[in-house]
């Protein structure tokens, strides 16, 4: 494995940052060869924050090295999904009263020096939710055709429901506050959950910001989606956004604005 | 050719199927895995209740004479079959789930009393 680049990428520039509790969130099914790595390079990133890995139902040794590098583990008896898994995350962050949690996929392809970017407008105030999104111009995305059509066609159909323009519906490069986290603990799609929570967030009345951010290839695993299921998860993404229209959204209470 | 009142009947209660499924994933009372399957099938009676002379069309493309319906009823039955073959492989997903959750709460509970009557 590459040797870790430990440049000292400091949290620190994010200011206030290091008041809040904070959450590194990372879903990992089968992800031995890089879960390891993404661990190392969140604790060099800001040691401050705790790192909570959601083992999915892993039959390789994801938890063990998880545990090994001092992240606390979460490992689910079974293959939940990655809605699932995350949600879990959620619900630990909920109930240890984290004010901002992150979402750094246990494959890699997040760089942890990236996520300034994705913490500042939650850290200031300005945003519920931080997408990092691939189509800002920094770095370049590789794609098969039909998962780039399915990611045009959610940006379209998401942008018209939010009401702002958003490119990239489906990364799992995030960051959210406090009434996110209430409201994803609450309440989280099941299959391919990204686009879906994009939009509760938005009917939630909470404010959403998209960055752009450089993603890397992925070190190890594969993706969970193959081109086979590409169609059905467009399909199912695109009812359940239809139906979520005339869905009512619990708004998350206002008693803990400042 | 279908009589008219039973094609019109026939279209009304195959629309209410489609309001009930969309109605059951609004209240997340059903997931939209399952969703799609049902949707389908609703569309479907849909159609072949105000495409009038579809059902002899169907019979003819292939090759049932006399009795049109008898499509209907075969591609039906393999139809109900396919989902009771779905719901089996389902039920026996849930019941290994099952398993593993209760093995890992006896573990736990183990673990638990182990460490309470040490201290």
């Amino acid at each position: 494995m590459a040797e870790l680049e430990l440049a000292a990428p400091p949290a620190e520039h994010v200011a206030g940052l290091s008041s809040l509790k904070r959450l590194a969130i990372v879903p990992a099914m089968n992800e031995e060869a890089s879960v390891g790595r993404v661990i190392d390079e969140l604790n060099a990133f800001d040691p401050g924050m705790d790192v909570v890995v959601v083992d999915d139902g892993s039959v390789d040794r994801t938890a063990g090295i998880a545990v090994d590098r001092g992240a606390h583990v979460l490992r689910l008896p079974f293959n939940l999904g990655i809605g699932g898994a995350m949600q879990t995350g959620f619900r630990y962050a909920f109930e240890h009263g984290y004010d901002i949690a992150v979402q750094v996929d246990g494959d890699g392809q997040h760089d942890p020096t990236e996520l300034p970017k994705i913490l500042g407008p939650v850290v200031s105030g300005r945003a519920d939710l931080v997408v990092g999104t691939r189509f800002g111009g920094e770095g370049e995305f590789r794609s098969t055709a039909i998962r780039r059509v399915g990611i045009r066609v959610f940006a379209w159909t998401v942008s018209r429901i939010v009401g702002q323009r958003v490119t990239d519906t489906t990364s799992g490069f995030r960051a959210i506050g406090r009434r996110g986290i209430a409201l994803f603990a609450a309440d989280y799609p099941h299959d391919y959950p990204e686009v879906e929570a994009t939009v509760m967030v938005a009917k939630a009345r909470l404010r959403l910001v998209e960055v752009p951010v450089a993603m890397r290839e992925r070190v190890g695993g594969r993706s969970s989606i193959t081109a086979l299921r590409s169609v059905y998860y467009m399909v199912k993404v695109l009812l359940a956004l239809f139906i979520g229209l005339f869905r009512r959204y619990a708004v998350p209470g206002e008693e803990e604005d400042k | 050719m279908t009589p008219l009142a039973v094609s019109i009947v026939g279209a009304l209660a195959s629309f209410a199927i489609v309001l009930v499924v969309l109605e059951l994933i609004r209240t997340r009372r059903l997931r939209e895995r399952y969703a799609l399957l049902w949707l389908l099938t609703g569309i479907v009676l849909t159609v072949l209740a105000a495409w009038r002379n579809g059902l002899n069309t169907i019979a003819g493309w292939v090759g049932v004479r006399g009795y049109p319906p008898a499509v209907l009823f075969a591609v039906g039955l393999l139809f109900v079959l396919a989902v009771l073959l779905h719901y089996s492989t389902v039920i026996s997903r849930l019941s290994d789930q099952n398993t593993i959750l209760a093995q890992r709460l006896a573990l736990m509970e183990l673990q638990l009393r182990e460490r309470a009557e040490q201290e």
